[in-house]
């Protein structure tokens, strides 16, 4: 059973505006009987060019038909501008609010908004663009993309709440996945998370970094280290060469070692040098 | 309170006044632990003896085939498992495409664990496609499972039939048959099948309790190991109140049996008679014969399910529906899609289920109500008008 809010239950169970425009200077349609939902939008202007009439047809769930009765309800009195800046958040918030898995409701709103208002205008219809990532539903890259940015999306069933990708075989979700982490990445890269290692596998990692990354970068300056033991988190080393002498032996020991140990292996390793 | 008229029984069935009655000592006085030495708990291994026999009875089984679980998913989870790790040698399974979501997706978990399952497609009518099934079996087959009344369409599958086919060639046979039992005659002495789920909750007894029949002689792994109970089959102290509430229920199914096949099944062909016939554009999903005697699925053309459930609702009429929208997932029903039901019909499906608490009088009041939610919802839809238009 949905949370629907009373606003939801009344648009619902009184929707406004139902019908057809016959005369109708603006018509959008959206949808299909094979996606499960779908919404025509009219709207008639008056002399000064704003919204005198808006009215619609929705075969659909309860949010479908409560969003349209909302949309028909704020289009009242508004020029074409005014219109075109009303999105689906808008009527999300006109109803209260809508369940996340109903958002793509209020989207189709928006979208047969849209397609009225280029109808009046006679603009030819753009098709969507990109490519098609959710076959079933048939959502592109580019409209994904900019739903997870503009609602800050972070799962994909949020992405399936807005515009039902991967609401059907869920063959896409990797896809999905993979623009979900695209946009976060942008807004934060992410650290590479270690994994919580066992003591064996912390000991090997410490072995392969010390081998791989630590010990050709020590050799360009004629120094070398060696693993003694591993302790827990104590990694014991013991440095060779120019480094042991060097002066700056604290500081490679902890600016670099360490650090670097700590980025690769797990961030809480504390490196000792002992002395043989 | 608006009166609730409750047709969606194959979700949940109220809890019988005796069955409860039965419980209840066992919340209060009579709580020991039967596995305990001292006879305060000791001795109320008795009762769940007794409601063992009861189940046993109503299956025409022995009650050493019948170990307790904590319902219909943990049942068919059970069974799988205990077939497919007693025969480690075989990596094929066998199911269909209607099966409910606790075998359905069990089976896609064995599939992405490098087993190869054959699902067996049914026809339009819902039947099992009986050609593919028998080609389907393979020496290499280690279990099939095969529901025996649909959820959704209360169809049957020929269970009882099917069974001798793997009887002959050694493989197990699993069924579903949570929706069945209660609803349908079930004997099975005499049947190849090797193990069978049923569930509490839809037959009047509580929630949270089922049981699983094995058949003596097959092999057999726990899901859950630890203490000893169930014979080492099933660990965990027993849920006795569920446990003796399951036996009352099975005690009381033949007489709930005898109301299903005569006057339930009554009210449910006038139920769908007179929306049919009151209602255009609307049909019947599945098989109207081999049926359950208390459910009917009609599809109601180019409205959605749950504005229609919505719409009840406020009247206090409660069904269910086979339509995306009410499940969070937004393609219709897996089962409406196998059988081929078109988009048109398979976004606007409800399904009714009746019990053997079901009234005359509720039936009635959904059949005066109903055609005009229909109505409401259809003048809103642009399909409905399209397809007016089109016929002229
Ligand atoms: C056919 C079928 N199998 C299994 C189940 C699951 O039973 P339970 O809810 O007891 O786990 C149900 C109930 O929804 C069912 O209808």
């Amino acid at each position: 059973m949905w949370e629907y809010t009373e606003k939801v239950k009344d648009h619902f169970l009184h929707p406004r505006n139902v019908g057809v425009i016959e005369d109708a200077d603006g018509v959008g349609e959206v949808g299909s009987l094979a996606c499960g939902d779908a919404l025509t939008l009219y709207f008639k202007l008056d002399g000064q060019g704003r919204i005198a009439e808006a009215r619609f047809q929705t075969f659909g769930c309860a949010s479908a038909i409560a969003s349209s009765s909302a949309l028909t309800e704020m289009l009242k009195g508004k020029t074409l501008e005014e219109a075109a800046r009303i999105t689906n958040d808008d009527i999300a918030a006109f109803l209260g609010e809508l369940p996340k898995e109903k958002m793509h409701c209020s989207v189709m709103g928006q979208e047969a908004l849209h397609k009225a208002i280029a109808h009046y205008r006679g603009e030819a219809e753009t098709p969507p663009e990109g490519k098609i990532v959710c076959e079933c539903f048939g959502v592109t890259d580019r409209a994904i993309e900019a739903s997870v940015r503009e609602h800050h999306l972070t799962e994909i069933a949020d992405i399936t709440g807005y515009l039902k990708a991967g609401g059907g075989c869920g063959k896409c979700h990797g896809e999905l996945q993979r623009i979900i982490d695209m946009v976060r990445g942008e807004a934060a890269p992410p650290l590479p998370r270690p994994p919580r290692l066992t003591n064996i596998q912390k000991i090997k990692l410490i072995e392969e970094t010390l081998e791989r990354e630590i010990k050709p970068a020590l050799k360009q300056d004629g120094g070398d280290i060696q693993l003694v033991d591993v302790d827990g988190n104590r990694v014991l080393v013991n440095l060779r060469g120019t480094c042991a002498s060097c002066s700056a032996a604290e500081v490679t020991l902890k600016h670099y070692v360490e650090a670097k140990l700590r980025e690769l292996v797990t961030p809480e390793l504390v490196v000792e040098e002992v002395r043989p | 309170m608006k009166p609730i008229v409750y047709l969606d029984n194959n979700a949940t069935t109220r809890v019988a006044p005796a069955v409860i009655q039965a419980m209840l000592p066992h919340f209060s006085e009579r709580y020991g632990n039967p596995s305990s030495m001292h006879s305060f708990g000791g001795n109320l291994i008795l009762d769940v003896r007794a409601a063992r026999a009861r189940v046993a009875e109503l299956l025409g089984a022995q009650p050493e085939e019948i170990l307790f679980t904590s319902g219909g998913t943990e049942s068919d989870y059970t069974a799988i498992h205990a077939a497919v790790s007693s025969n480690p040698d075989k990596r094929h399974l066998v199911t269909s495409r209607v099966e409910h979501p606790a075998i359905k997706n069990l089976f896609e978990q064995y599939a992405r664990h490098g087993y190869r399952v054959t699902v067996v497609p049914v026809d339009q009518d819902g039947h099992l496609d009986l050609d593919a099934f028998h080609r389907s079996l393979t020496e290499d087959t280690a279990v099939v499972s095969l529901m025996w009344a649909n959820n959704e369409t209360g169809v049957l599958f020929p269970v009882a039939e099917l069974s001798q086919a793997t009887r002959e060639r050694g493989i197990v046979f699993h069924t579903d048959a949570v929706q069945a039992v209660g609803k349908v005659p079930i004997r099975l002495d005499g049947t190849g099948i090797d193990l069978l789920s049923l569930s509490g909750h839809k037959l009047h007894g509580p929630k949270g309790i089922g049981a699983l029949y094995v058949r003596k002689g097959t092999k057999f792994k726990p899901l859950f190991v630890g203490g000893h109970q169930e014979s080492g089959r099933r660990a965990g102290t027993e849920n006795v109140p569920g446990i003796v509430g399951l036996g009352q229920a099975c005690a009381q199914a033949p007489a709930h049996l005898a109301d299903m096949q005569d006057r339930v099944r009554g009210l449910r062909d006038r139920l769908e008679a007179e929306v049919l016939r009151r209602v255009p554009n609307c049909l019947v999903n599945g098989d109207r014969q081999a049926r359950l005697p208390n459910t009917t699925s009609i599809a109601f053309e180019y409205v959605e399910g749950e504005a229609i459930l919505l719409m009840m609702n406020e009247l206090g009429i409660c069904a269910s529906s086979g339509s995306a929208c009410t499940s969070g997932s937004l393609e219709p029903s897996h089962v409406l899609r196998a059988m081929g039901v078109p988009f048109t019909a398979a976004h606007g499906s409800i399904r009714f289920s009746l019990s053997t608490f079901t009234t005359a009088a509720e039936v009635d009041f959904v059949v005066e109500e109903l055609p005009a939610i229909i109505v409401r919802l259809r003048e809103m839809s642009p399909f409905w008008h399209q397809a007016q238009a089109a016929r002229g």
